[in-house]
């Protein structure tokens, strides 16, 4: 949905774009393109094997339950998602941070966490990763995504998030 | 610390040493009726034209005493305003009716002077007004900018006079100094006086956590991020330096120092697992001391060195586990209702302090080694995390408010008495005491 909302910001500044570069004497554009194409700007605005890709297109977040660290049924096709796209492209490297919510002790949270990456990273490299792609980082509570305390917040913030280390495109 | 020159020395007692009703405090009560005691300002020798910064140092010292000894809760410093007699000379006895008619039972007398050296001199003597007699007389000389020092060491030395106990006044607290919202919070290495003066910073913001000094306050191991792969760090607070303990491929968190110095026990990850080693400092050998694929984490040595507490969910569970300073005879002590963790060992050997978890509220609460005696103190929102007064009678710890508004410390004793807020410049969490400044 939020793709919508870009696209014709998008389309704008290409036409700029084009207008400022017509002004100049050597290359012409090419003809008359962007004129007639009606439809398909919104995946177009996200470059396939960027950061943005991988959290969009394919989801970088699962979720755990209170002080238990296993890749949940729900999840795993966003792990197979995942999975799937860094078969897509190899030069990828990512890490997987385990993060827990504030019901926890401190130490035992990053301990938490660690495991909870861990799992992360075990169904990824399950699923035919390599695991020298797959570096791990634990949090504990230390980065919530939400602050409240109630449940609703604190399944959010137990979660392990795929995030890209290098090689992406940008 | 040990370079700053401070000189005790026992002045003469000018009245006989007799005691009618000897003067004393049971620290094991608490503060169920603190003691009165009056300490009017110290007297100033210097003219104050002559040195204006160490006349206000002088004109201070009093009251730092002052704010010392109240916040042990087992005293109750008298408003100066109602003291009827004016010290003038602190070399001769008070008139000890006039202290009484206010209800003082103990008088600290004192006062101080720069020396030709540069240096200041202060005396003080502490009085029974009852007993009519010296308590205990000592003169300090040292340079005027660390004045505060000398203020604290006066408490200490009052607080052990009348406790029996060695007091903690004469320490600092290295902790974490928090800022920014709750989801995007700063936290800094941080250091300050045991009553909030003198904060400074060690670290610039990112994250660190769990800062622990050894046993000569001049080190502090600490858990950092800030090169993205979080590992634990020494700072050495003499030259400001920072390294990283070890090169570990995998994560390390949670370190402390053994009673001589000499090691530091951390956790270490590997796969997913935590696991407790120990590192030798002088070899940076380390050695691995269990061995469970359960979380094995928080260390914390015995006083004499002999064994280590720690935290594992190996039962299913996060409880406290002691065993052999070489890993050997593991055994749960913590049996009570809850989840129980971040386990510390008091330096007198007699109680364990620990974190009390049940679903998402956090207690501090004392067990002795064996696990009988628990203990609830604290009755905070999630109170964690407690580290112990070098004389083993006062735990600090964090306190978070609840709806990520916020994080302070606190302080109590283990009485369970005089839960208190410790002054820091802003948020702040993980304190860690330091042990007496020598």
């Amino acid at each position: 949905m939020k793709n919508f909302a870009v696209g014709p910001l998008a389309v704008i500044a290409f036409s700029l774009f084009v207008a400022g570069c017509a002004t100049k004497p050597p290359p012409a554009p090419p003809p008359a393109a962007p004129v007639a194409q009606p439809a398909p700007p919104p995946a177009s605005t996200i470059v396939p094997g960027s950061a943005e890709d991988l959290k969009v297109n394919v989801g970088d977040t699962v979720h755990f339950e209170y002080n238990l660290y296993a890749v949940l049924d729900q999840d795993k096709s966003t792990l197979q998602r995942q999975a799937a796209w860094l078969a897509k492209y190899p030069n990828i490297k990512v890490t997987v941070e385990g993060h827990a919510d504030e019901r926890g002790t401190r130490e035992y949270n990053i301990a938490l966490g660690a495991k909870r990456a861990n799992a992360v990273k075990e169904y990824l490299v399950s699923l035919g990763v390599s695991a020298a792609r797959v570096d791990t980082v634990s949090y504990g509570k230390e980065r919530p995504i939400c602050s409240d305390s109630t449940e609703a917040c604190w399944s959010q913030n137990r979660r392990g998030v795929t995030i890209i280390a290098s090689g992406a495109n940008s | 610390m040990r370079i700053l020159g401070v000189v005790a020395a026992m002045l003469l007692a000018v009245a006989p040493l007799a005691f009618a009703a000897p003067l004393q405090v049971d620290v094991n009560q608490g503060n169920i009726q603190p003691l009165p005691i009056a300490i009017p300002d110290f007297v100033s020798v210097t003219p104050a034209a002559a040195d204006p910064a160490a006349a206000a140092a002088i004109q201070n010292i009093a009251k730092v005493v002052r704010a010392d000894l109240d916040r042990s809760g087992l005293f109750r410093s008298l408003d100066p305003k109602s003291y009827i007699e004016q010290i003038t000379n602190i070399n001769v006895a008070p008139n000890f009716q006039n202290w009484r008619v206010i209800n003082a039972q103990g008088l600290v007398t004192g006062q101080a002077a720069m020396q030709p050296d540069g240096r200041l001199r202060v005396d003080f003597r502490l009085w029974d007004v009852y007993g009519e007699s010296q308590m205990l007389g000592l003169q300090f000389t040292t340079q005027p900018a660390t004045w505060r020092r000398v203020a604290h060491m006066i408490s200490d030395a009052i607080y052990q006079r009348i406790t029996g106990e060695k007091g903690y006044f004469d320490t600092r607290i290295v902790f974490i100094s928090e800022s920014g919202t709750a989801l995007h919070r700063q936290k800094r290495l941080a250091i300050m006086d045991e009553d909030g003066a003198n904060p400074s910073f060690l670290t610039n913001g990112y994250l660190v956590l769990t800062p622990r000094f050894n046993p000569s306050a001049q080190m502090i191991a600490y858990m950092s991020y800030t090169t993205g792969k979080p590992r634990v760090y020494l700072f050495d607070l003499e030259t400001g330096r920072q390294e990283k303990l070890g090169d570990f491929p995998n994560m390390t968190f949670s370190p402390r120092f053994s009673p001589d110095g000499n090691l530091v026990a951390m956790t270490l990850e590997m796969g997913g697992n935590s696991d407790i080693y120990v590192m030798d400092l002088r070899t940076r050998q380390t050695k691995r001391l269990t061995y469970d694929p359960a979380v094995d984490t928080a260390p914390s040595f015995s006083p004499d060195g002999k064994q280590i507490v720690f935290e594992s969910d190996r039962g299913g569970s996060q409880q406290i586990y002691v065993m052999n300073a070489d890993g050997s005879n593991p055994h749960r002590i913590s049996f009570g209702e809850g989840h129980h963790g971040t386990p510390v060992w008091s330096p007198r050997g007699d109680l364990i302090a620990f974190t009390h978890v049940t679903s998402a509220q956090f207690r501090i609460g004392v067990m002795h080694p064996d696990g009988s005696g628990e203990r609830i103190l604290s009755n905070g929102w999630q109170d964690e995390g407690p580290t112990w007064a070098p004389n083993g009678r006062v735990l600090m710890f964090t306190r978070t408010i609840q709806g990520g508004r916020g994080s302070q410390i606190w302080s109590i004793d283990v009485t369970g008495r005089n839960q208190r807020r410790v002054s820091t410049p802003g948020d702040a969490s993980d304190p860690a005491w330091s042990p007496l400044i020598q």
